[in-house]
Parts: structure tokens; C-alpha cells; sequence
């Protein structure tokens, strides 16, 4: 029986990253994972709750577990689910934080019912690279990225805190690198894996974020890679949407794509770059995957 | 019987939340309490003066003091009984300090604690009886463990004290961590030149034998007359034939075996003998990389070994030594830096530990001296340091200073500067301690005369770049971030307890910390003496120590030793179990648990009894709670003493 998430997109989900939803959900239902979106769901706070006020942060993320809750009363769920590691960080975050009873009656009063939060909460990165395995990943590749040079970037919280997050090794992370070698991709080594974009910085202090993502471009470049893989939408849309804005402020001239893993997913299971809505990228891919294709050919 | 109590101040310790006047006031209320009183410090001359006065005054047949743990003083009081002429088994301790004054603060409720616990002592004392200590003859031979810095001091020593002394290392050669050291501080001295004639010493005295590579199996027995069981590890070469000519080494075809000696820097061949000065200079085989043994072909070590010494069918051997005193030296193990994932050990090639880089910097290394990077065998010009590396960090679990990293961080500055004028080191510390003799000149020294650049913050990432590496960390003096380009990392790894310790301590049946270092019996009083009676301990595996202290405590525990042997005879305790023939049924139930195979079966009058072996017999009161009948007692701890100290506390 295939396994059944309650599934939160996140905000940026249903905007900036679009492509990263669609393509998540194409993939997951390739590889026979289930997603429910949980019915009336409402932001998490993303990144500013959190830094505000924590009962606020937490009644935000409270409420959608509470209509996890309900779900679970009506079909078994494996756990819930997001594509994004911020809203992953608040769900983990805030269910780690109700172990404490006097702040879960506080969070319990302003949702205004009982929090139970006592389903696993995964990343979809998670979940396919841990329980669906590396060789489910290979089969599916029926069209494996033979010749793309890439390098995974996780970004700053998808591993961190370690102790809330509870998945990879916090300092050098794998399992993208595994996902996408799987999918037949060559991965480089990039030390940088883990580090910080800047974030949501970007709308307050940008000088920090086209330093930090500067950096973060210019590793990959020296690394020879032709494209960055993200798994989380703030860390995609800096270093993708604001290339432009990097290179003016760090007189380089980057032109590297940036991907969200499911959608390489997708292509390599031969979905094409409309149904992966390629489209959405702002460093057009266009040029790279039609080499890719050519390079593919030539290795055949 | 006379009873008397004294109720300890031991000045606000106790006195400031326990009413002590009270609780001797009380105590005159118990049965046969003749005499109580509450005194300033019941330890001190007048104190103990106080004590016999009131025997010789009231007719005490007995004494209870009440005051500190037994482990401080009981020895002490018992004493001045004897002064004053009582037997002195006629004597129970009321801890109402560390049980009472030190743990709350409620007054009321520590003065009631402390009278129970007097009461409890009372009815205890009423059914205490003289006991009267037998002697027994001690084998005055010592067994040292770990043939380090520390061990082979004791084990000289003690030699040249005249006694009999095994050595025992684990190791296939002496010299522990200080034989891989380049150079000391403060002195910049050539360890090896000043550790190697020691070494030398130790293979040409009379008095010591040596088993290098060798465990210790078991321990049995007690002071004056243990007997500890020793597993010779097979080396596979017969050391008696072995010459340490060394051909072997040159004809073994396996030379990519990982070089323990040389910190896994180094290749060696799978036949070695593990550096030039090592003691005993005899070829051991490595079971895991010999071709012959894991594959079954090759023996080219065998065909040209001249003396015929090569037995690939040896096997361990098990030999016992009868010892009457064992020192610990077992030393300590370096952290494991690949528990720093920021700092990319063990993914990143030129990210060593602070002991690789002492291989190479030493001549008998892997480099012969030159410092080359792992990597590619370049020469380095920028070298990062990080102090702290396991040390002083309770999120990783070792929250101690292991004390000696700052210093060897500043001598290798200082080294590197001799090798290369034109590099630069950079350190990264918490902060320098450097509190021994010479010890903050020679940090000093490091940063004004070499030029070392000290920089106090931790190191948040090291990252490949172009073939060097950016160390990304803060310098919390500037309140800035900085990042250093360096071609090579030196990790100062922190001390931690030598692998096996745990379980060597259980063996000796002594206490170990949380961290697995051994504790001393007293951490000011009795730094080199264990809570077992015999056993002492020297160097590191107490706690993280640098040369001149262990050093210093091999001597300590050497004194020990001898002041121990000084006496033909030692008391025996004994509080020990005694069988009540009468009563026993011979069902051997005390037998079978005794841990200490203290109790044998005997035949009295056509039945079988059991009889306590009193010179073995630990007095831990096992066989008392097994035997059906309440045969078997254990002296000066009988059912009747137990149950008179529950009655007094809840009838």
C-alpha cells in the first residue's frame, strides 16, 4: 500500500516557487507516495514569526497540525509533509516546542482546541531519499542526466538545528548527493553545501544576501558546475531570481541555473521541461539542457 | 554500655543549618547514651582530645561521632579510640554533612535528619563487638599497566627500590604518546633523547620484567596479594629468536599497512618493528594486513628471517603474576576529531591532528622531518591551528581542559617557524592557560619572537578553496569574522580516557568519572591512591596531564608502593563474613555467589559447611543476604546491627 502524507505546500508553494510544488507532487506521485493537502491550511509564519513572538509562531503552525489531526482521525497517515524547509523548521520546531505542557496549554488556548502533533513531520526530501531509497530513484530515471554537472545546495536549516531536525549529518549532508548521483547526474564536491544565503534578508538588507549568495555562486562556478540544486524556495529564488542583482553588486557574470531537485527529478523520469515548468526559472536552463541533450548523445 | 556522641560543627559546614547543640541534646535520650555533646571540629587535636577525655571521664565503651563522610575520617576517630584505650570497632560515624548540611537548607528539618541518623548510629553501636585484626604476609612484587612516560617512571623507581617489578603494555613497544613527540615544552628537548635512555633502562634492569603487547585478562585477589592474569598477544614472531635485525621488514610485500606508530600518516609494512628506540626492538606481525595470514600465501618474512623467528601459528598466552601492589598507568587517548563535522576531519586530507603534524615534524616520521601536506606532499607555507579541539565543549561531551593543548600548540608554532622561516602559523584559542613553570613565557615567546598570530575565537568552517583551504571563524577581540586562506590544519585534539579504561577499571575493581579517567582517593589528600587498597594510579589515566606531572606522579606512586612494601605484614580487616556452623545447612548458596571466591565447602562432623576463606573474604556482605538460615554473618554488618539501625529509624 503506498504511503499517505497530509501535505503542506507552504505559501511560496502556491507563488515564487510554483514549479517546486507542481514538480514535487508530479514526483511523488511517480514514485507512488500519496499527498492530501491538509484542507484549509494557513501560513506558518515562515522566517519573521518566529523571530517575533514564539506563541505566535506557534499557533500559526499549531492550527494546521490541529487539521492534521483531524485528518489522521479519518485515514491512517504515514506523517506530514512539506517541500519547503522553512515551513519544516517551523512544524518541527513547534512540535518539539509543545512537549512543554505550559506552553502547549498557551498554544492549545489560542488555536482554541486540543494539539495532539504527534505525527512524524518530514521534509518530501526526506521521505523520498530515506524511505523510498536510491534504487526506486534510479528505475525511475528512465532518462538518467547523463553529463549535467551539478552541485546540491540544502541550504542553511534543512539539516540544522540537528537535534530538532533529526535528518543527515548537519556539517555535510548527503542525501541530495545521493538523490541526484542516483538520478544519474555528476555531483561535485561543494563545500558550501550548507551555508547561509541570506535568506529573508533580502528585502532589508540586500548587501548581505548578494555577499552571502554571491559566495554561494561563485563556489559552484569554481567547482565547474553547470547548474545549483536547491531544495528549499527562499534559497532558490535569491540565488536564481537574483542573480542579475548579485552579479551587479559582485562584478561577476553568473549564468548558472538553478533547480529544484524535483523538477531534475522530473526530466529524468522524462516529463519535459513544460510539465516541469522549466519556464519558471529566472537563469534560463534552456541552453544547458539542450547541450545536455547533445552531450547525451554524443555519450551514446 | 557507655555511649558517647559528639556532634561535629566542622565550623558552618555543619553548624550552619543543623542545630548541633540540639542534636546532641536529643541524642542524650537514646538508650545507654551516657555522655553527648556537640563540638567545633571533632577532627582536630582538640577535638580528638575532647573525645578521650570524655572516655576516660564517663567509662565510654563506645563512640559515635557524628560529622562528615567515613570516607574522610572514619580511619581518623578510629584512631583515637585506640588512644584512649577502646577497641576500635567500638565506633560508628553519623554523616551529617554531606547527607544532611550540605544537600538542604531547612533547618528544622536538618536537625531532625541528623538526630535520626544518631539514633540510627546508637542502636548500631550497641550491638557492636571488639574485632580484633589478624596479619598476613604480602608478595612484594608490583605490577605497573602502560609502559608510558608515566609507567616507566614508576616501574624504575620501584625497581631501583629493590623490587620486583612487571611492566605491562599494550603496545608492541614502551614509550607511550611522549615516544611520538617531536620535541618538549617548554624546553624544546628532544623527547625521544630524553625518553629513550629511560626505555633503555627499563629493558636492561634486573629487577623488571616487560610484556609488550600484552593486556591485562583478570585481577583477583586483594592488597599484598593479587593475582593478575595477562594476555600475551601473539606477535607472531618468537622474540626470544627475534634479533630486531629488521630484514623482515624490508622483503614484506604488504607496505600500504596503516602505521599506528606514525598516527596512520605513514605507511608501514605489515612485519614492523614500530620505530627505531623501540624497547623491546622485536618485528611484530599486523594479523589484519599479513598476506600470509588472511590470504594464506606469501611467508616472505619467514624465508628470510635469519634467526628462523617468524611463527605464523602463534597464539595468545595467558600468564599469571602473583603482584602485591598494581600502579595504572594506562594514559589517555586523543578525541576523535571527525566529531567536529565543521572542521572537515577526515573528508578533507590536510586537516590533521595536532599529534600527526608531531610525526611530522619528528625526524624518525613518515616525512623524516620535512612538513609536507597529506594531500599532495607540498610544503605549506599558512598553517591554522584551532585549539580546544574536544576540550572545554559540553555540547560533544568532554567539558574538561585537558590542560596541555595550549602548550603544545604554542612549541609546535614555534617548530614550524624553525622548519620553514617563511611560513606562518595562525592560532585560534578560547583562551592560553599556561600555568607551569616557564610555561606562559614560552606562549608568549611563540607569539613575539615567532611570530605566531594568536587569534581568540573558535573556527565556525573550514572549506576547500583552490587547492587551500578558508578557514571561516570570529575573533571575539576585534568583535569581527574573519577568514584565513591556509594550506594546512592542525587540530589540537583534547585528552580523553584510554580506550579499554572502563573496563580495566572494573577489573581492578577501583571508580572511574563519567569521562572513564580513574578517580584518586581523595583529589587533594590522595592523588595517586585508589579507593582499593594496593592499587595506585600514575599519569593520565587520572586526568589529563603533561610530561613533568606524570612524570611527577609515577614517582608519587612508586613512593606509595614502597612505603607499603616497608612492612613484612599487613592487618587484615576483620570485617569480614564469619559462618555459624550450628546454623548451617551446606546448601553452598553463599558459595555460588561470592564474587570473590571467598568461601569454600568443608566437611564438620559429616556434614557439609561452608567456611569463609578470611585473607580473600572483602567483607561486601553478599553470602549474608543469600544464606537462607542467616548462617553466614558478616562481621561488624550482622542481620541484628542492620535491623537495630531500620528499628531506630521507623518503630
Amino acid at each position: 500500500m503506498s504511503p499517505c502524507y497530509a501535505y503542506y505546500p507552504g505559501c511560496s508553494g502556491l507563488g515564487t516557487s510554483l514549479e517546486y510544488d507542481t514538480s514535487t507532487r508530479a514526483m511523488c506521485e511517480r514514485l507512488g507516495i500519496e499527498l492530501v493537502e491538509i484542507p484549509d491550511w494557513n501560513c506558518c509564519g515562515s522566517t519573521p514569526a518566529h523571530a517575533v513572538d514564539h506563541l505566535l509562531s506557534a499557533s500559526l503552525v499549531g492550527r494546521n497540525l490541529a487539521i492534521a489531526d483531524n485528518m489522521a482521525e479519518e485515514r491512517e497517515l504515514a506523517g506530514i509533509i512539506t517541500p519547503c524547509p522553512s515551513c519544516l523548521k517551523n512544524l518541527k520546531t513547534t512540535q518539539h516546542r509543545l512537549s512543554n505542557p505550559e506552553f502547549r496549554s498557551e498554544v492549545e488556548r489560542v488555536v482554541g482546541r486540543t494539539v495532539r502533533a504527534d505525527l512524524p513531520i518530514k521534509s518530501v526530501l526526506q521521505v523520498v531519499v530515506e524511505d523510498m531509497g536510491m534504487d526506486v530513484l534510479a528505475n525511475l530515471a528512465s532518462a538518467p542526466l547523463k553529463g549535467l554537472r551539478v552541485v546540491p545546495y540544502y541550504g542553511c536549516i534543512m539539516v540544522r538545528p540537528p537535534q530538532i531536525m533529526q535528518f543527515d549529518d548537519p556539517d555535510n549532508p548527503m542525501a541530495l548527493d545521493n538523490l541526484l548521483t542516483a538520478l544519474g547526474a555528476e555531483v561535485l564536491p561543494f563545500a558550501l553545501k550548507t551555508d547561509c544565503c541570506g535568506a529573508s534578508l533580502a528585502t532589508t538588507r540586500q548587501d548581505v544576501v548578494t555577499r552571502l549568495s554571491g559566495r554561494i555562486l561563485d563556489a559552484a562556478a569554481a567547482a565547474g558546475a553547470d547548474a545549483v540544486v536547491a531544495a528549499c524556495p527562499m534559497c532558490q529564488m535569491n540565488l536564481d531570481m537574483r542573480q542579475a542583482q548579485i552579479n551587479r553588486a559582485n562584478h561577476s557574470s553568473h549564468n548558472i541555473p538553478v533547480f529544484y531537485y524535483s523538477q531534475l527529478a522530473g526530466l529524468a523520469a522524462g516529463q519535459g521541461e513544460v510539465s516541469t515548468m522549466m519556464d519558471k526559472l529566472c537563469v534560463s536552463p534552456r541552453a544547458l539542457l539542450a547541450s545536455l541533450a547533445a552531450r547525451a548523445g554524443e555519450g551514446a | 554500655m557507655n555511649i558517647g556522641v559528639f556532634v561535629c560543627h566542622c565550623g558552618s559546614n555543619i553548624a550552619g543549618n543543623v542545630d548541633t547543640e540540639a542534636v546532641a541534646k536529643a541524642a542524650l535520650g537514646f538508650p545507654e547514651v551516657v555522655f553527648a555533646t556537640d563540638t567545633m571540629y571533632a577532627c582536630s587535636e582538640p577535638g580528638q582530645a575532647g573525645i578521650i577525655e570524655a572516655v576516660e571521664k564517663y567509662n565510654l565503651d563506645g563512640v559515635v561521632v557524628a560529622s562528615c563522610t567515613p570516607r574522610m575520617h572514619e580511619a581518623t576517630f578510629r584512631r583515637t579510640l585506640e588512644r584512649a584505650g577502646l577497641n576500635k570497632y567500638m565506633f560508628e560515624m553519623a554523616n551529617i554533612r554531606e547527607h544532611v548540611s550540605w544537600i538542604g537548607k531547612d533547618m528544622e528539618a536538618n536537625t531532625n535528619k541528623a538526630v535520626d541518623l544518631v539514633h540510627i548510629a546508637v542502636e548500631k553501636l550497641r550491638r557492636d563487638e571488639s574485632l580484633v585484626a589478624g596479619e598476613f604476609e604480602i608478595n612484594k612484587r608490583v605490577m605497573v599497566i602502560g609502559g608510558g612516560v608515566a609507567g616507566i617512571q614508576a616501574a624504575l623507581d620501584c625497581a631501583d627500590g629493590g623490587l620486583e617489578v612487571i611492566l605491562v603494555e599494550r603496545e608492541p613497544s614502551i614509550g607511550g604518546k611522549m615516544s611520538k613527540l617531536d620535541k618538549t615544552f617548554p624546553t624544546v628537548d628532544c623527547s625521544s633523547c630524553i625518553l629513550g635512555p629511560r626505555m633503555v633502562d627499563i629493558a636492561q634492569h634486573p629487577n623488571i620484567t616487560l610484556y609488550t603487547l600484552s593486556e591485562i585478562e583478570s585481577v583477583e585477589g586483594f592488597v599484598g596479594n593479587f593475582n593478575v592474569t595477562v594476555r600475551r598477544k601473539a606477535a607472531y614472531v618468537d622474540w626470544d629468536a627475534c634479533t630486531g635485525c629488521g630484514e623482515c621488514t624490508t622483503k614484506c610485500p604488504s607496505k600500504k599497512t596503516p602505521d599506528r606508530f606514525n598516527e596512520f600518516i605513514g605507511k608501514t609494512t605489515a612485519i614492523n618493528i614500530p620505530f627505531p628506540q623501540a624497547i623491546p626492538k622485536k618485528a611484530s606481525i599486523n594479523a589484519s594486513a599479513c598476506i600470509k595470514l588472511t590470504k594464506g600465501k606469501c611467508g616472505a618474512c619467514e624465508t628470510i628471517c635469519p634467526t628462523g623467528a617468524i611463527r605464523f601459528d602463534q597464539q595468545d598466552e595467558l600468564i599469571t603474576e602473583p603482584v602485591g601492589a598494581i600502579i595504572a598507568a594506562t594514559g589517555y587517548d586523543l578525541f576523535d576529531f571527525t566529531k567536529y563535522g565543521e572542521y572537515g576531519g577526515g573528508r578533507y586530507p590536510d586537516v590533521i591532528t595536532s599529534m600527526q603534524y608531531e610525526r611530522l615534524l619528528s625526524a624518525s616520521g613518515p616525512t623524516e622531518g620535512h612538513i609536507k601536506r597529506p594531500s599532495d606532499g607540498a610544503e605549506p607555507k599558512d598553517i591554522v591551528f584551532i585549539q580546544c579541539v574536544g576540550s572545554r565543549d559540553k555540547s560533544i561531551g568532554r567539558p574538561y581542559c585537558s590542560g596541555f593543548c595550549c602548550m603544545y600548540t604554542a612549541k609546535q608554532t614555534i617548530l614550524t617557524k624553525d622548519h620553514m622561516p617563511d611560513s606562518q602559523s595562525y592560532v585560534f584559542y578560547m583562551d592560553i592557560r599556561a600555568p607551569g613553570k616557564n610555561y606562559d613565557e614560552f606562549t608568549r615567546r611563540a607569539m613575539e619572537e615567532y611570530g605566531a598570530r594568536y587569534i581568540r575565537g573558535r573556527v565556525s568552517a573550514i572549506q576547500p578553496k583552490n587547492g587551500r583551504y578558508l578557514v571561516k571563524g570570529a575573533d571575539t577581540l576585534m568583535g569581527d569574522q574573519v577568514e584565513i586562506e591556509a594550506d594546512l590544519i592542525v587540530l589540537a585534539v583534547g585528552a580523553e580516557a584510554s580506550k579499554g579504561a572502563a573496563e580495566l577499571a572494573e577489573k581492578l575493581r577501583i571508580s572511574y568519572d563519567p569521562y572513564g579517567f580513574f578517580m584518586e582517593g581523595h583529589p587533594k589528600l590522595k592523588p595517586v591512591e585508589t579507593n582499593t587498597a594496593g592499587i595506585y594510579l600514575a599519569g593520565s589515566c587520572q586526568g589529563p596531564k603533561d610530561i613533568p606531572s606524570s612524570v611527577a606522579q609515577g614517582d608519587a606512586a612508586a613512593a606509595k608502593v614502597l612505603a607499603l612494601f616497608s612492612k613484612d605484614k599487613l592487618a587484615s580487616d576483620p570485617q569480614v563474613s564469619a559462618v555459624k556452623l550450628m546454623r548451617c545447612i551446606g546448601c553452598g548458596k553463599c558459595e555460588s555467589v561470592c564474587p570473590f571466591g571467598a568461601i569454600e565447602m568443608i566437611e564438620f562432623r559429616g556434614m557439609p559447611k561452608a567456611s569463609v576463606i578470611e585473607t580473600v573474604c572483602q567483607g561486601c556482605g553478599v553470602c549474608t543476604a543469600a544464606c537462607p538460615q542467616g548462617a553466614v554473618q558478616l562481621r561488624h554488618f550482622t542481620d541484628n546491627q542492620i535491623l537495630a539501625e531500620v528499628n531506630a529509624l521507623c518503630l
